[in-house]
């Protein structure tokens, strides 16, 4: 597939490969910040491939893993309730709540729907009149527009039997949370190419300087990710820190003004519960006040007790990189797909999943 | 053959004066009788069927492998095929694995109280032009109707019996380091075409899916090379992943495969990429992977490829004394991963 | 984040108002109807990415070109060609 397959290219990869291992003298910690980026890293095997120097650490860029239970519960309590129809995106079908996932609520009965999209929803609830069709609105602010755009419709067509539940989360203040914490121990940030074509460079630039850390905007490929590795390793080796673009084809300083205007029109930011790492103030999205007739939050009265995470798992410091997955002592033992403790490990994109179904350290244990 | 919508019926619908099931038509009674009489009787016509007794029965000789599974596939009418080509081939396919060519097949259906006559009558159809293509006889069978709501359209269970190859020799236990894993052909068609139609999950695309009997195609693979095919299965649900694991893993022995290796059109490995999937999960039908011997290896792909089941036939691995009990791909740009088993049904995913 | 993949608009099948905007956009083969309301200077022939359903950005060939001569301009290693599926057509 053109703009994909080209840069899975093995020669190249092997280019890149030997340039990392000729320019790295130092140890480094990099973190990639999203979800999509760990996979590709662990799915084609390049984490085995890197100068033994370069350590790559995973970040909370996956909105499943950090979509907090107390959102997942309400949920659950909206599809469980009758002539409703919960929408979602597959990732968070697995994920657990505090009693049970929408996989299982689906099994007992609730009417939850698998979609691509949230245009689609909107077309589900202008053919079922008589039901109340919610999309669980999750994501970074790479989704954050299109959900945005599917209450824009419902709004134009007057289809009031509609609302979203939003969890929206930002990365800024997610890194600043991780840069800020004492035990940090990030060098360099790999940045979420499709989070940067939506909002554009700017938000980084302050973070850089503020502690004086390179920042890559990566794509997801291959070629991609070696190339943003490449550029943040070349920065510190050089003691610079600056926002670089690898990914230019698809990000534009700037962004893309009118999915800005998309989010700016229909949502507001507001604080938000990072599961694993509490609450961090300004980090989320919430729908305003102008759209609030399309608010799930507001329109049904929600009734669930507060949530308690699960103590036993570390999944905040997993997702800071301040421990790796094979640290954690319930990994692979009373933690597993079937069976998980915390999200990392429910989202092919957690961590923790990556690390258990693709690392070959898993072979040893 | 083709979805509902554009299927050519090789046997026209005769004329029954009732358009819907209903329980009524498996009572037992009446309707029943004409249900059967006038339809499925008529399209399935064989002199053991025709005796209309409770069970059949036949003279075996030779060493005989039996098998059985249920479809319930939905939806029932997909790109390239429907629920009864489906429970024909299936069976068909792993008495195949088994080195057996099948003989006998049992046909039962549990039927939701109104299906269409129309959509019953394709589906008979589909059936009819697999039991055709595969050389099998169906020779007994049950109609079951149950109330609306209590059964997803059409469940359909078939069980088979054939006599296994007197040159096949097919046991996990025969498997050895150095052997060599052939694929058939190219994966991930059959689960794409279906995912193609599923709910909420809609693609303008012509994959169609590969559901066929592969009997004739294996039995040759063994008339030719006998026990050095040490092992055969079909990857259906679990996709090739599963079998591979399960295999690694009674064996105790490394799998390695090699991702530049496998066959996959273009087009079904597009949709994996849109939809978040991967192939080595998704389900198979008219496709096998076969375990052989280092020194047939090339011979078993030379007849492959002269058979139009096995046209894009690769040696995509082989097993190892490494890493035993684990499968592990080289990646297409030279890294190495992990082939887990999946884990719950594979989602798409927008991450 | 998020899976977003580069298709090619085939057509542009609605354009009722700005934000209906849709194009029919090709994967590779595989055709599905995309919102191009993020992306109003898109037109035919353009690739878009795509996330869940709606066109994020249009994708600008001369960068992605760019990428393939990067290590060069480092001064490291030889040339290595443009891949031919980026040259630009005659």
């Amino acid at each position: 597939m053109k703009f994909l397959s080209e840069y899975r290219d093995p020669q190249l990869v092997q280019e890149y490969i030997k340039e990392l291992h000729r320019i790295t003298t130092k140890n480094w910690t990099l973190m990639e910040i999203c979800g999509g980026q760990t996979h590709s890293l662990v799915k084609n095997g390049i984490l085995d491939m890197l100068p033994e120097k370069i350590t790559m650490v995973h970040g909370p860029g996956c909105p499943v893993c950090v979509t907090s239970l107390s959102v997942i519960d309400e949920a659950v309590w909206l599809a469980e309730q009758p002539n409703h129809i919960l929408c979602s995106f597959g990732d968070m079908l697995r994920v657990p709540g505090s009693k049970k996932s929408l996989l299982e609520a689906k099994a007992e009965g609730a009417d939850v729907r698998i979609l691509y999209s949230p245009l689609e929803a909107v077309e589900l609830a202008k053919s079922n009149p008589s039901k109340e069709v919610i999309f669980f609105a999750v994501g970074f602010e790479t989704t954050a527009p299109a959900n945005a755009l599917s209450v824009i419709h419902a709004a134009q067509q007057n289809v009031v039997n509609y609302s979203i539940l939003a969890s929206h989360v930002l990365v800024p203040p997610a890194m600043e949370a991780i840069l800020s914490d004492e035990a940090n121990v990030i060098d360099a940030f790999l940045a979420a190419g499709h989070v940067c074509t939506i909002m554009g460079l700017d938000e980084y630039y302050p973070v850089a300087e503020k502690y004086k850390i390179p920042i890559v905007v990566t794509g997801f490929e291959p070629v991609d990710l070696l190339q943003g590795i490449l550029m943040a390793v070349n920065q510190l080796e050089k003691g610079e820190y600056t926002v670089e673009n690898q990914y230019a084809r698809a990000v534009l300083r700037e962004g893309n003004k009118m999915a800005k205007d998309t989010i700016e029109k229909v949502f507001s930011v507001s604080d938000r519960v990072w599961r694993g790492i509490g609450s961090i103030p300004q980090s989320g999205f919430e729908v305003n006040e102008r759209y609030k007739l399309f608010n799930a939050r507001l329109k049904f009265k929600i009734d669930i007790p507060f949530a308690e995470e699960n103590k036993e798992c570390i999944s905040g410091d997993i997702m800071k990189g301040l421990k790796k997955p094979k640290q954690c002592p319930n990994f692979g033992t009373k933690c597993k797909p079937e069976h998980p403790l915390g999200a990392p490990m429910v989202s092919s994109e957690g961590a923790c999943a990556a690390y258990y179904h693709y690392s070959s350290d898993t072979i040893m244990q | 053959m083709t979805n509902q919508n554009s299927f050519q019926l090789s046997c026209p619908m005769p004329k029954f004066d009732f358009d819907v099931i209903t329980l009524g038509h498996g009572s037992g009674g009446l309707l029943t009788h004409r249900l059967l009489q006038s339809g499925v009787f008529d399209i399935l016509k064989n002199d053991m069927l025709d005796q209309q007794h409770d069970g059949a029965s036949f003279t075996l000789n030779g060493k005989t492998a039996f098998s059985t599974d249920s479809y319930v596939i939905s939806p029932i009418f997909f790109p390239g095929g429907n629920i009864g080509e489906l429970a024909i081939y299936g069976t068909v396919n792993d008495l195949a694995m088994c080195g057996a060519e099948a003989k006998y097949l049992s046909l039962a259906f549990i039927i939701e109280e109104g299906m269409t006559m129309e959509s019953f009558w394709i589906i008979l159809n589909g059936i009819k032009n697999a039991i055709d293509k595969a050389g099998v006889k169906i020779v007994t069978g049950d109609t079951k109707v149950v109330e609306r709501g209590k059964g997803d359209q059409i469940f359909i269970n078939t069980s088979g019996i054939g006599i296994i190859h007197p040159k096949a020799n097919i046991h996990h236990n025969r498997i050895e380091v150095g052997d060599q894993i052939i694929l058939s052909g190219n994966i991930a068609q059959h689960g794409i075409a279906i995912m193609s139609k599923r709910e909420g999950l809609e693609f303008e695309t012509d994959i169609v899916s590969d559901s066929i009997n592969l009997n004739h195609t294996i039995l040759s693979l063994i008339e030719a090379l006998g026990e050095d095919i040490k092992f055969l299965r079909d990857p259906t649900r679990g996709g090739l992943a599963s079998v591979l694991n399960e295999l690694a893993e009674i064996r105790k022995l490394g799998f390695v495969i090699d991702q530049n290796s496998i066959p996959i059109d273009e087009q079904v490995e597009g949709a994996c990429e849109m939809l978040g999937l991967d192939p080595l999960y998704v389900a198979n039908e008219g496709l096998f992977v076969a375990i052989v011997k280092k020194e047939a290896a090339n011979k078993a792909l030379e007849l492959l490829h002269k058979d139009e089941n096995g046209l894009k036939a690769k040696i995509i691995g082989e097993v190892t004394d490494a890493h035993a009990g684990k499968v592990m791909m080289k990646s297409r740009i030279g890294g190495h991963r992990v082939v887990g088993y999946l884990t719950g049904e594979q989602l798409p995913r927008i991450c | 984040m998020c899976l977003a993949i580069p298709g090619k608009i085939i057509a542009i099948t609605e354009q009722l108002d700005e934000t209906f905007r849709k194009g029919k956009v090709s994967f590779g083969g595989i055709m599905k109807e995309v919102s191009l309301y993020m992306v109003p200077e898109a037109k035919v022939d353009d690739y878009v990415l795509v996330h869940v359903g709606v066109a994020i950005n249009i994708v600008d060939e001369e960068e992605a070109k760019l990428t393939f001569s990067y290590l060069k301009s480092m001064g490291e290693v030889e040339e290595l060609d443009t891949p031919d599926s980026l040259k630009t057509n005659p």
